[in-house]
């Protein structure tokens, strides 16, 4: 291990953070989210909430001409954002008449396949002789998997498609229009599918590792112990005591979303954007897409072996 | 005998109820069980109750089960008996679930059927033909569903189904009207024949009609359900607490739920029970009969046979089981039979052992 020495008089090369950011500004980031879930749970309200801004369309059913058996085409929609001279190029990929027919038999195949082959395509720009010199970056660094409110348990569904989900992506389950849930039906539903994720071994995000301080260790597990985040999305606003504020006015009271009494959305928007948004991208690129890569070239190396092999035969 | 005069008087004097089967349908969570035991204000139905991960999914068959509960509304005696259909549409593949409910309702009619046919009636026969269906709609705010839409079409030709939103809580007033025309125009474009509540305007009178009106401009109804009580200035109220405010069950600017409730269970009760016996189940005879005289020459039973069948064979068990007793009677009469001669033979040999002992003792005697 090497000694740490302090120099003698001041260098100057601590400036190198203010170098990088310069040069990332310049650059911006790029995040990739994809949202999971059944039609009508606000997937679409949710994202235009946590970003303030009208991003993407509802891919609901509201016409009757409109076919009830919706071809499950996964599109990414982009949009940048700039914030204080920071430039978010954001991918949000909608998933649409997710689990809504009689017979759900693998309608999470689409989805999990769209998944793979970003890392797919980033892997095969890598592995290119020519690379570019910043590979663009598709691949998804946050998948949000809404559940109905039910209030029972997850679903036979919903326990499949979270395990595959969580193979291959970061998950971060969320409980949509939780504000058809009592306070004390709320925490009941939270608790049961915190049971469940546990019993099923589902690996959710955040994941501790050795590089976290105490800090950070502390903040994961408040993050664990809120998952299921219970939220709700507006983008319209109400007045509260004289505040606008993003809300929802219903036939006995006005629910404000900004509010943590009333819903976790905080939580949420703070997780992803301000806490965790470097680390879902690292972790990304770390965990997922490194796995992913392995499994690929020693599949690859395998080929290889076997062709010459039976060349020889 | 002067018990049974008792009994006899205490039969009399109940009144029994007008019998009402209502079915509630819908994917687990859309409030079918807070709704029942809100409407009969007691704990009819169960809630799922999930104790532990490992039987949490399990995917589940529909157990379709009837429920009966005494209700007074309107000073008026029901007897309800509630169905619920539990386990609908919760699994990954939901197609026979779909195929169970239509076969259950299907049952109830060939029963009244058979027991219509039958030579020796039973006058305790409980007629079980499902009067209307309460089908539960996701509160998605959209439109129908394919499940819903298929299901309805499905349910509709042998029961009455009046479409239902259960928990509207999160639903604004706006979001409320736009889902509720929206599930209707889909209703009307998919051509699925609900329960609408209808009036003839040459026919009925003023207040039939307006009635009427109104309560077809309200569905799909929008309801919320509570099995809890909390004090709202002083007096007690079904309700549900939220950090925003209270939803009051009760209240019609709140939910739809106290005119549901005085419709099916009130004014239209009768309505629908007539269509179900009138037109709905003589509906399926027509289609039954029909179908099975077309297949006649595949040697198909008719189904009045066919039921007449089942009857006969049930009276033949009977005759058998009766027949097998007698002759474990007989057998039992004849062993008995055999043992007392038996037993009358021993005594006889005894008793010539003994006379000739006796005569033995007698010649032995004499000689001096």
């Amino acid at each position: 291990m090497a000694e740490e020495i302090r120099a003698e008089s001041y260098v100057g090369f601590d400036s190198i953070t203010q170098q990088i950011e310069h040069k990332l500004l310049k650059r911006g980031f790029q995040f990739n989210v994809i949202v999971v879930g059944q039609t009508g749970l606000g997937k679409s309200t949710l994202i235009n909430t946590i970003f303030a801004s009208h991003l993407i369309d509802s891919k609901g059913r509201f016409a009757s001409d409109e076919p009830v058996r919706q071809t499950t085409e996964i599109q990414a929609v982009s949009h940048v954002i700039v914030e204080n001279g920071v430039k978010l190029r954001l991918n949000i990929v909608d998933t649409p008449g997710y689990g809504d027919q009689v017979n759900n038999e693998n309608c999470w195949d689409p989805i999990i396949k769209y998944i793979k082959d970003q890392h797919s395509a980033y892997l095969r720009k890598e592995l290119t002789a020519m690379r570019d010199r910043y590979i663009q970056d598709t691949r998804i660094h946050c998948c949000l998997y809404f559940i109905n409110p039910t209030g029972h348990a997850l679903r036979p569904i919903d326990v499949i498609v979270m395990k595959k989900l969580s193979e291959v992506v970061n998950v971060v389950p969320v409980i949509a229009k939780s504000d058809s849930l009592t306070p004390e039906e709320r925490e009941r539903f939270k608790a049961k599918i915190r049971e469940e994720l546990q019993y099923d071994n589902i690996r959710l995000y955040p994941f501790d590792t050795d590089e976290d301080d105490e800090e950070e260790v502390q903040l994961n597990a408040a993050i664990r112990n809120i998952i299921p985040f219970a939220v709700v999305g507006s983008e319209n606003n109400v007045i509260i005591d004289g505040k606008s504020v993003r809300g929802r006015r219903n036939r006995w009271g006005v629910v404000n979303v900004e509010d943590p009494n009333h819903c976790e959305f905080m939580n949420l928007r703070n997780f992803l954007t301000r806490t965790h948004l470097q680390d879902l991208i690292e972790t990304t690129a770390q965990i997922h897409y490194e796995a992913f890569r392995s499994k690929q070239l020693l599949a690859l190396k395998e080929g290889v072996n076997q062709r010459p092999a039976q060349a020889q035969q | 005998m002067s018990k049974m005069q008792i009994s006899g008087r205490r039969r009399g004097s109940k009144i029994k109820g007008i019998q009402f089967t209502l079915m509630v349908v819908g994917m687990s969570g859309t409030g079918r069980t807070t709704f029942v035991n809100t409407l009969c204000e007691q704990e009819v139905l169960a809630h799922k109750i999930i104790d532990s991960p490992e039987t949490a999914n399990v995917e589940e068959v529909v157990t379709i089960r009837p429920v009966n509960v005494e209700l007074e509304e309107d000073s008026v005696r029901i007897s309800l008996t509630v169905v619920d259909t539990p386990g609908f549409g919760n699994n990954i593949d939901n197609e026979h679930t779909f195929q169970e409910i239509v076969t259950y309702l299907e049952r109830q009619y060939d029963d009244i059927l058979a027991e219509q046919s039958r030579i020796k009636r039973n006058p305790r026969f409980r007629d079980s033909r499902v009067h209307a269906v309460l089908y539960f709609i996701s509160p998605t705010g959209h439109a129908l569903k394919e499940m819903d839409i298929e299901l309805m079409r499905r349910l509709s030709p042998r029961v009455n189904v009046i479409p239902v939103i259960g928990r509207s809580d999160s639903l604004t007033p706006s979001e409320l009207k736009a889902f509720k025309k929206r599930i209707m125009e889909d209703i009307d474009h998919y051509d699925i024949p609900i329960y609408n509540f209808p009036y003839d305007v040459e026919e009925d009178d003023e207040e039939t009609i307006q009635d009427n009106m109104e309560l077809r401009a309200l569905l799909p109804f929008a309801v919320i359900g509570s099995e809890e009580e909390v004090e709202i200035d002083g007096e007690r109220v079904r309700a549900r607490v939220y950090p925003w405010g209270i939803a009051e069950v009760d209240d019609p600017n709140h939910s739809d739920f106290v005119r549901l409730r005085g419709a099916i269970l009130g004014s239209h009760l009768s309505d629908l029970k007539s269509l179900t016996e009138d037109v709905l189940y003589e509906t399926y005879r027509t289609e039954k009969l029909s179908r099975t005289v077309a297949d006649h020459r595949q040697s198909q039973v008719l189904p009045e046979d066919l039921a007449n069948q089942s009857v006969r064979l049930k009276e033949e068990q009977l005759r058998r089981e009766e027949e097998k007793l007698r002759e474990i009677e007989l057998r039992v009469q004849r062993e008995i039979h055999e043992k007392r001669q038996e037993l009358e033979a021993k005594e006889e040999t005894l008793r010539n052992l003994e006379s000739r002992l006796a005569a033995q003792g007698n010649s032995m005697a004499s000689p001096y």
